[in-house]
């Protein structure tokens, strides 16, 4: 444990901590997460004025010492010196909304209260002026009895004098109260009113800009169709820019392959480190591009404001199905993949809401359900225009989406009526002013997400490859025997005891077999079809041509729509497990998923099979 | 009035909010947001053309989401 003094940031939520927190710190931070709960802590590290070093905590937003959630409770834990792994901070940096100072001056007067030695940031004092406020933060410094110091975290003003302030404060020792302070709620308005008067010395009646371009983004006829405008164009961009540098990574995989192949003995060990190792890092990295992409949309979306307003537009749809608009953002990261989406529901309030949206966060067409389609829907469906521009493939894919869709709304309402019942929080938050995102802000976040994304789905990934080559490659063919390597091996067993369960829905054994290995990562089940069919083609596209006549020959088309439909809605995929294990805290609910998504699969496949087949495909 | 019925870029001063219609964590983060007596507040957005729903309003200095629903219990007068 280091001994250095500890300094808390807290504030109310969009009072710019996090930016002041990245400002103070820059790359020195460390993530993790406080015991026993699903609530990050973030660390970091910087230099006073006097050059001494100072650890530093960034507290989840809150309004006040009074908690409304687990989120809330670990910021008042920290600062009363009771959250386990956590000590008493040595000082408090209490940020501030420079331009709402009325509502975050009640919990910056709670704070003071206590004691601890304390600064206060007057941040994002830019927008307040900008607003037609003007300031005096001497006056609100006499009025709370602590410095107060103006900062704009997002563009690094003010920060030198900040150190400076906390320099002199943290070697301050003063009494510091063991409870909560008790003040009344009609006492703490009025003291937080009069030293938010006493603070502006002028202001004149300007027209926001916030409200102006609030005015176009909240039309209830341009917004929305500003939102889909936005969303089309960043699918777009996940989907196109990640393309040549998803090449890339694979030419990368394959170079290394290729290597080790080439300088070691065929053995049991090379088989392992190409098709286990390698190919199962490999599989992680190849996300990574589509990944970055998303992230950094969505990054800037959060931190101009706009994602705020995307919710509300949202929140409306999303309550007929008994959610709310803050499950809109995690959902849409789902598309490119769950794991970040069901990262990202920490920041819906809602205990049930969070619960619901986890839940159905797999249903979301994410990228790695894409080569699957494409390789299927290549094979059996013809390639016809039913429309101008509107290709037969592409209505399919479309399809398929629009099921995952409706399936996860239906799932909602079923889950809010069920196992995630009663009533909600709805939908209350505060719509901050725009501003235009730092760049360095975004890189640190984009890193941030990304690391954790690799670490999270990456290990998960890159084992499961491994076991499954395990069980593709154990036992071994004996010399000379006939029979293949993958009907010898555990996976083929395990795919034959499989048969009979699938065979109702229209499942052969090779496609039984495929489900297997697809669990790492669903557009695995290409490859594994690849290799059941014994296609050994050096070049991506023409085995993928093979692969597809194979297909034909093999598979008749209701059978080849089951697969589709099954892969719409079969929970394919162990890092999504995993990771909702983790944010669930327990089994229960990862286990309550994979079977209600299993079963939905395996009815919407057998449906698919059967109406088809009864209708004469 | 109720605040829901109040029009667009009407402002007003909230009279008296009906705490009994809101649940015990709907009520500490309506005031949480500023929601109390005598507090300024103008509408400025409404959902989807033809939905009511979600609220955007202006407490204070600050613009607040809400559901209609909520908005409800919010008593306010335009004297």
């Amino acid at each position: 444990m280091t001994s250095l003094p500890l300094v808390a940031l807290a504030g109310n939520p969009n009072a710019g901590k996090s930016a002041l927190f990245n400002a103070l710190t820059g790359a020195r931070q460390k993530t993790g997460n406080y015991p026993g709960v699903t609530v990050e802590r973030h660390a970091g590290r910087f230099s006073l004025e006097d050059g001494r070093p100072v650890e530093v905590v960034d507290l989840p937003g809150t309004y006040s010492l009074q908690p409304a959630s687990p989120d809330e409770a670990v910021t008042r834990d920290v600062i009363m010196g009771k959250q386990t792994g956590e000590r008493r901070p040595d000082a408090l940096i209490v940020v501030v909304d420079a331009g709402n100072l009325d509502n975050h001056l009640r919990f910056a007067i709670e704070l003071i209260a206590l004691g601890l030695p304390t600064v206060v940031a007057l941040n994002m004092i830019d927008l307040a002026e900008r607003d037609g406020l003007t300031l005096d933060a001497q006056r609100l410094s006499d009025a709370l009895g602590v410095p107060v110091i103006p900062t704009v975290a997002v563009r690094r003003r003010g920060l030198d004098d900040l150190r400076a302030a906390l320099s002199s404060a943290v070697t301050q020792k003063k009494p510091v109260a063991a409870d909560v302070p008790q003040i009344d709620a009609a006492e703490l308005r009025a003291r937080a009113h009069a030293a938010a008067t006493s603070a502006i010395v002028g202001e004149t009646q300007e027209r926001q800009i916030t409200r102006t371009i609030d005015a176009v983004v909240l039309h209830p006829l341009i917004g929305p169709i500003l939102l889909f405008a936005t969303l089309f164009a960043m699918f777009q961009l996940v989907y196109a820019a990640a393309g040549p540098p998803v090449d890339l990574i694979e030419g990368w995989i394959g170079l290394l392959s290729d290597f080790v192949r080439s300088s070691m003995p065929d053995t049991l060990l090379r088989s392992a480190l190409i098709d286990g190792v390698i190919a199962g890092v490999g599989a992680v990295v190849v996300f990574l591009p589509q990944i970055l992409v998303l992230f950094a949309f969505i990054l800037v979306l959060e931190m101009s404001g706009y994602m705020v307003r995307a919710a509300f537009i949202m929140d409306r749809l999303m309550a007929s199905v008994g959610l709310s608009g803050r499950a809109f953002i995690p959902l849409l990261s789902s598309f490119a993949c769950a794991v970040p989406g069901i990262m990202a529901t920490r920041t819906i309030e809602d205990p049930r809401d969070r619960l619901t949206t986890i839940l159905i966060a797999p249903l979301m067409t994410c990228s790695a359900r894409l080569p699957v389609y494409a390789v299927i829907i290549g094979a059996f469906i013809p390639e016809r225009s039913v429309g101008p521009g509107l290709g037969l493939q592409g209505l399919v894919l479309f399809g398929l989406y629009i099921a995952g869709i409706v399936g996860a709304m239906l799932a909602a309402l079923v889950i809010r009526k069920t196992v995630a019942q009663g009533t909600s929080l709805g939908f209350m938050m505060e719509m901050p002013r725009y501003q235009m995102p730092n760049l360095k802000d975004v890189a640190l976040g984009l890193w941030q997400r990304a690391a954790a994304f690799l670490q999270r789905a990456g290990t998960i990934i890159a084992l499961t490859t491994i076991v499954l080559w395990a069980l593709l490659s154990f036992p071994q063919v004996p010399a000379g025997s006939a029979k293949s390597q993958i009907d010898q091996s555990i996976a083929g067993r395990i795919a034959s005891g499989l048969e009979p369960i699938v065979a109702p829905i229209g499942f052969n054994r090779d496609m039984a077999l495929a489900l297997i290995p697809a669990m790492a990562a669903r557009e695995v089940a290409v490859s594994a079809l690849a290799t059941t069919y014994a296609i050994d083609s050096a070049d991506d596209a023409q085995g993928e041509k093979t692969l597809r006549e194979k297909l034909r020959a093999g598979w008749t088309i209701p059978m080849a729509l089951a697969f589709l439909a099954w892969f719409v809605f079969a929970p394919q995929c162990i890092s999504t497990i995993a990771v909702v294990r983790r944010e669930t805290n327990g089994w229960k609910w990862p286990v309550i998923m994979v079977t209600y998504l299993f079963a939905l699969a395996y009815v919407a496949a057998g449906v698919t099979y059967w109406l088809s087949t009864f209708l004469g495909l | 009035m109720q605040l829901d019925e109040l029009p667009l870029n009407q402002v007003a001063h909230i009279a008296d909010i009906d705490w009994t219609r809101l649940g015990d964590t709907e009520a500490h983060r309506l005031r949480c947001l500023g929601f109390e007596a005598g507090a300024e507040v103008e509408p400025l957005h409404r959902g989807w053309f033809l939905f009511k729903d979600p609220l955007a309003v202006r407490v204070g200095r600050m613009t607040v989401a809400i559901r209609a629903a909520h908005a409800a219990a919010v008593q306010v007068t335009t004297a």
